[in-house]
């Protein structure tokens, strides 16, 4: 767009949401009959930030991207990005934005070097500048000897690395990752996330839903933990954890259907017990200490682990639910 | 914020249509070779069997052929006509939905400054290109038949086949972005195109229909685009009769627009 687009000015939050809700009318339903997939949130992301939001599969994470990707409408409250009311601004704010979709929406007609060429050409890049930006892209996303092969024949941590490239072709102040790792192999997650970092070296402000923890831990500096519409909790992952759960967990198996027994047994030992399917987790400071009275009263879990604190417990305190079901 | 109104652009930002160049470009340029078949070959293979092979066990008077001097002079202008619905059809069905669903190029777009309304219009856009020159070349085959009365005539009659190609485009766009499956497509063709291409009065004057399927047909789009064809390319042209065909293609071709662009723009939404 030509006409000047205001830059935010420092310290002022790229996105800034107030009572932010979505929804989306019932397919099938009775007139007027609505889906509330967010229910009223407030979020500012800063400057350079890294940003995540997580939450187990329809906690209104991709609805709220959607929000701050200025393609769907907020249907209540307040919302600002780059300083510019969706609304009004879409196109303006688009420009400013780079989108790493969940489903993959490469053109598989086109081979990998023209699928960067062509979404740049959409941002208004002059011809020798995008064709600069996608030799750089390439190599930064490691597909280089990729440039001229057809797009099907690319491996799912090529594809998402190559959208990744395509999103930052318009050298974007915020990139928006839904669900950037979902359904690759721990290798191909490793390397995104190598690439991410190094984005966030750069400076670029990251926004990203996940429902991984460890992604959550090791690339957020900041986050939300979503569940049913509503933000459950928020800060820095540290944070998170000490507010929400104790330094230690004591992890016992008893065997399949032999846990809920016991679990009465050892509530005294612990802040707080976990039952899950197939282990028992026990909160505590010393997860150790704990193991020892387990021990001492003559019980004999088939396995027993001391582990710090998660924030995968951080999640299942507060929703009461694992995260990857 | 109290007033939650929702200021949706609904016209096209000519910037960005523009900008959508180099992927019809590109697009284009794959799949031209496959056209050039159906751009040159399959009009003239139309032209000999319908118009000279055909047309030769025809010797209705120009009275009965609504003025034409021979049937190859009659069918030819109605085979133009209704091969503009054909292409357009083609190119507003499959790949609208796969643009959709498949290979989820709007959503793609949609992502980038693009709206909407600016992605229907280059797509029209697109459309009206490859009903130019189909539908051009078309025109050009029957040159050597000697049926034209002017080249003035043929002139005027090309853009009507790219307005005929947008009236049937922005409808199918709408609808091809309603649907949600490639077996929505079937009905279409069965029918809406066959019947059409094959009782518009293309191939005979609608007059031999029933009194009550002549007026059906004379309110079908593809009528009027056959019938004003015909009148150019012939040299019969009624003033007040074409003015009616145009405003019909026009206000189609209007519409249909309007209704690909809130089509799309609800799909999108949800």
């Amino acid at each position: 767009m030509s006409e000047p687009s205001p830059p935010a000015e420092r310290g002022d939050p790229l996105v800034h949401a107030r009572g932010l809700r979505k929804a989306y009318p019932v397919r099938g339903g009775a007139a007027g009959e609505v889906f509330e997939a967010v229910r009223g949130i407030d979020l500012d992301v800063q400057r350079g930030e890294t940003f995540g939001f997580l939450g187990p599969n329809g906690a209104g994470k991709s609805s709220t991207m959607r929000m701050v990707a200025a393609v769907s409408a907020p249907t209540g409250g307040e919302l600002t990005i780059l300083g510019l009311d969706p609304r009004t601004h879409g196109s303006q704010i688009r420009a400013r934005l780079g989108v790493c979709p969940q489903d993959d929406t490469l053109d598989n007609e086109l081979d990998v070097r023209d699928n960067l060429l062509v979404y740049g050409s959409y941002f208004g890049i002059p011809k020798a500048e995008l064709a600069r930006r996608a030799d750089e892209l390439l190599d930064f996303v490691q597909l280089r000897d990729k440039a001229k092969g057809k797009v099907v024949d690319l491996s799912g941590g090529m594809k998402r690395r190559l959208t990744i490239a395509r999103s930052l072709v318009s050298d974007p102040e915020l990139l928006l990752l839904d669900e950037p790792t979902t359904g690759l192999d721990p290798q191909a997650r490793h390397l995104l996330w190598d690439r991410l970092f190094r984005l966030k070296a750069q400076g670029v402000t990251l926004v990203l839903t996940t429902h991984y923890m460890d992604e959550a831990e090791q690339l957020c500096d900041r986050l939300v933990v979503m569940d049913g519409g509503v933000i459950v909790a928020s800060g820095t992952p540290l944070e998170l954890i000490r507010e929400h759960s104790t330094r230690e967990v004591a992890e016992l198996r008893f065997g399949v259907g032999e846990n809920q027994r016991h679990a009465d047994a050892v509530a005294d030992l612990a802040e707080r017990v976990e039952v899950l399917p197939d282990r028992l987790l026990l909160y505590t400071d010393d997860g150790e200490r704990a193991l020892a009275e387990v021990t001492a009263r003559g019980l004999s879990p088939v396995a027993v682990l001391v582990r710090r604190s998660t924030l995968e417990d951080v999640f299942l305190r507060l929703t009461g639910r694992t995260l990857v079901d | 914020m109290s007033v939650l109104q929702t200021v949706t652009r609904t016209v096209p930002d000519w910037r960005l249509v523009a900008r959508q160049r180099l992927y019809w470009s590109t697009v284009y340029r794959r799949t031209w070779r496959a056209t050039v078949f159906s751009s040159f070959v399959l009009p003239l293979f139309y032209v000999l069997a319908m118009g000279v092979l055909l047309g030769g066990f025809i010797d209705a008077g120009s009275a009965r052929l609504e003025g034409a001097p021979s049937y190859l002079a009659f069918v030819a202008p109605g085979l133009v006509a209704s091969y503009a619905m054909q292409v357009v059809i083609g190119e507003t069905t499959w790949p609208v939905l796969g643009m959709l669903k498949w290979d989820r190029t709007f959503h793609a777009m949609t992502a980038s400054p693009l709206s909407v309304p600016d992605i229907v219009a280059a797509h029209l856009l697109f459309v009206a290109f490859r009903t130019a020159t189909t539908c051009g070349v078309f025109l050009l085959v029957m040159a050597p038949f000697g049926i034209f009365s002017s080249w003035l005539g043929v002139l005027l009659a090309w853009p009507v086949t790219v307005l005929v190609g947008l009236g049937f485009g922005g409808v199918m766009h709408a609808y091809s972005s309603t649907v949600r499956g490639e077996e929505a497509f079937a009905p279409v063709f069965r029918l809406l195109v066959v019947p059409l291409f094959l009782f518009s009065g293309a191939f005979f004057p609608i007059a031999n229909l029933s009194p009550v399927l002549e007026w059906v047909a004379r309110v079908t789009p593809l009528w009027q685009g056959v019938d004003l064809t015909r009148m150019l390319v012939l040299g019969h042209v009624r003033p007040g009769l074409a003015l009616v065909h145009l405003g019909y293609l026009v206000v189609l071709a209007a519409t249909g627009w309007v209704l690909a662009v809130w089509r799309l723009g609800k799909r999108m939404e949800v």
